[in-house]
């Protein structure tokens, strides 16, 4: 079992023809991903790696009967480009995209809570079930499947845990990178509620950092909605107020919210251990299995 | 993006909110004929991109020209929070019975836009939001229909705001809220906005913080844009175009990645050292973008120690190495010493390949940041 993804998914990537999507989309193939189409407006007709591509993705789904797309489309017509993949009836949509204006995020995200699609992101690495299928820039070679959900706002963060828990022999049901932006699609969670409802997921990592409250609202929802046991991290003790530490969500605010401790007191307040390294996050979850 | 005062001030003054008479000026001459223009008294305000002008010295009221070459003269060139100040407005000093604040910024918990008044207006919001957080009327916007002149309206109300202008705040923050729209603002706030003895308001201050992502369809805006810098390292990282923020310690730090630069930050607290920066250097590390970072680290007097923490997802841990011993190779004496720690993919070939006489290895996270901190402090921990 795993969460959002799996072998049997069906994706269609939005932007197969540039650089970065023609890359990854070649990457997610060789990984064992089922990808069956990609769509580009004016691009109908041709093939990238065998893989027809489409003018639109309600074509692309209706043709191929995808059920996932990944975004790989430049900023400025990125939100135009999830408002399509939302316009349709699939399931999942990956956004990957960096740098898209937050106000297009905040009418996306309208859009999104009008449907019952999940999209995870933007300005995130993807979501990978190991052996089965990655949605995203995820290298696939350090992930091993196993027992353990993930779910960070962070890309090489994730890789850095990930890391940890393999060397100790834990593999990953599902690894979600949400993404660093201060509007995303899902949230801490959403995650949480799709891994606690995963019988094979038997504990959960989550990796948040400075900025926003989510990570709080997250600790809510451990104390009162989960049993699968979660061990956190949060990135950020040392970030001064109003600089934005890289990521455009990554930022204490100046009347101090957002702050590393007051995740990492909400998170203990509901029984949720927090590494003071990545090295204790693997401690904690080794603990838990 | 931040705009200046000015810069905020001409565009709510171009969509119809009224703002006072004012001058921009350079110089103290400038600036009396600046007063001249706009008649006596006058506020004479510095443009620089800091909140709290006011109590840091950066305002200064005028009766007459005397007191405003007074001001002018303190102002100009004055160092603000660590700004420059080369620029004042001169700005027809209003007669007000009531100071309030009107804002308009995105709520990130409900991913929506929140609009928010006060009748307290004039100070800093975030203290009365802190102290007396009933003060502020705050209505959620759902962005699909925008700002609905009713919500305005109840904001004002619930806000306390008098009656008789009740209608006029009522206009001007619905003007407020379209102009952030329209502009992509991160923020946009009126505070204060001045009710007059005839029950006229005027937009005292302003403020339109816009989202830099969002630059690339307001070229307008984007020409007002001017460097905010106050550190000549930060300025070099934009130059690079690093994600780069320094802070007051000595072990340099090096990472790709948000949350891994900030973990590895963390790290050097952690193990008692104190880190002197943030720099992520992206995805990929070709020789030039390595030894550009290290440029930074090393121009930085601060700086004893470097550690240089690279997770390789899709970017191969050879390729840095390479780009990591070509960069130092160009040194002929490494100024300070560097720590490499490399993992994921291609981990293993990139460790072979590092230049052990330009850097010292480690195999993990936490061995590389100690070894940093070490070789911060000479050893002596």
């Amino acid at each position: 079992m795993s969460v959002l993804v799996d072998e049997d998914t069906r994706v269609v990537v939005q932007g197969i023809t540039g650089g970065e999507g023609k890359f990854h989309a070649g990457q997610m193939i060789e990984y064992g991903t089922n990808v069956v189409a990609g769509a580009v407006p004016g691009k109908g007709g041709q093939a990238v790696d065998g893989v027809p591509v489409y003018d639109t993705v309600h074509e692309a789904v209706r043709r191929e009967d995808a059920d996932a797309s990944v975004v790989f489309v430049p900023p400025a017509f990125a939100a135009d480009a999830m408002f399509e993949a939302l316009d349709t009836s699939l399931d999942l949509v990956v956004a990957i995209t960096e740098g898209i204006p937050t106000q297009d995020m905040m009418k996306v995200n309208r859009r999104l809570s009008e449907t019952d699609t999940h999209l995870v992101g933007p300005n995130c690495p993807g979501v990978i079930t190991p052996g089965e299928a990655k949605l995203g820039i995820l290298p696939g070679n350090i992930f091993s499947s196993g027992n353990v959900g993930l779910v960070s706002r962070s890309g090489t963060l994730t890789y850095q845990v990930v890391d940890n828990l393999t060397k100790r022999g834990i593999g990953q049901t599902t690894a979600i990178g949400i993404g660093g932006d201060p509007i995303i699609g899902t949230s801490f969670i959403d995650a949480l509620e799709l891994f606690e409802a995963d019988p094979e997921t038997e504990a959960v990592a989550m990796c948040g950092e400075i900025g926003g409250e989510d990570e709080e609202a997250a600790a809510k929802f451990i104390a009162t909605q989960m049993d699968t046991p979660v061990a956190g991290f949060i990135a950020g003790r040392t970030a001064p107020p109003g600089k934005r530490m890289g990521h455009a969500g990554a930022i204490v605010s100046g009347s101090g919210t957002g702050t590393a401790e007051s995740k990492i007191q909400a998170l203990n307040d509901a029984g949720v251990p927090v590494g003071d390294t990545p090295e204790e996050v693997a401690d904690h979850i080794e603990g838990f299995l | 993006m931040r705009l200046h005062e000015y810069q905020a001030k001409g565009i709510f003054a171009d969509a119809g909110i009224p703002t006072p008479d004012s001058r921009l000026a350079t110089d103290v001459e400038e600036a009396v004929d600046a007063g001249r223009d706009v008649g006596y008294p006058v506020a004479v305000k510095a443009q620089v991109h800091v909140g709290g002008r006011g109590k840091a010295g950066g305002i200064e009221l005028a009766t007459d020209e005397d007191e405003l070459r007074e001001a002018a003269d303190a102002i100009l060139g004055m160092d603000l929070k660590g700004y420059h100040v080369d620029r004042v407005l001169v700005e027809e000093a209003v007669d007000f019975t009531d100071e309030l604040y009107l804002g308009v910024t995105l709520d990130r918990g409900e991913g929506e836009p929140v609009v928010m008044v006060s009748s307290e207006g004039g100070v800093d919001i975030e203290e009365v939001a802190a102290e007396t957080p009933e003060a502020i009327a705050r209505e959620g916007v759902d962005p699909a229909f925008g700002l609905h002149a009713f919500q305005a309206r109840k904001a004002v109300y619930d806000a306390g705001v008098p009656g008789d202008v009740a209608r006029a705040v009522s206009s001007v923050l619905g003007t407020l809220y379209d102009l952030w729209e329209e502009k992509d603002a991160s923020e946009a706030e009126i505070n204060p906005l001045m009710v007059t003895d005839g029950g006229d308001v005027v937009a005292a201050d302003a403020v339109l913080n816009v989202d830099d992502d969002a630059l690339f369809r307001h070229s307008d805006l984007a020409g007002m844009e001017e460097e905010s810098y106050t550190d000549d390292l930060e300025r070099k990282a934009g130059e690079y175009g690093f994600d780069y923020v320094r802070l007051s310690g000595n072990v340099g730090i090096i990472g790709n990645g948000a949350g891994l630069v900030m973990a590895t930050l963390d790290l050097v607290d952690y193990y008692d050292g104190d880190p002197a920066n943030f720099l992520d250097i992206g995805g990929g590390a070709k020789a030039e973008r390595v030894a550009n970072a290290l440029d930074m680290v090393f121009s930085d007097p601060n700086v004893d120690s470097v550690v240089f923490n690279i997770f390789g997802g899709i970017t191969r841990g050879d390729e840095v190495a390479r780009g990591i011993n070509d960069a130092l190779s160009q040194f002929d004496e490494i100024p300070k010493p560097v720590v490499v720690r490399l993992a994921g993919t291609n981990a293993e070939e990139g460790m072979e390949i590092l230049n052990t006489e330009l850097v010292e290895v480690e195999r993990t996270l936490e061995a590389a940041v100690q070894r940093a901190v070490e070789n911060a402090t000479g050893g002596n921990l």
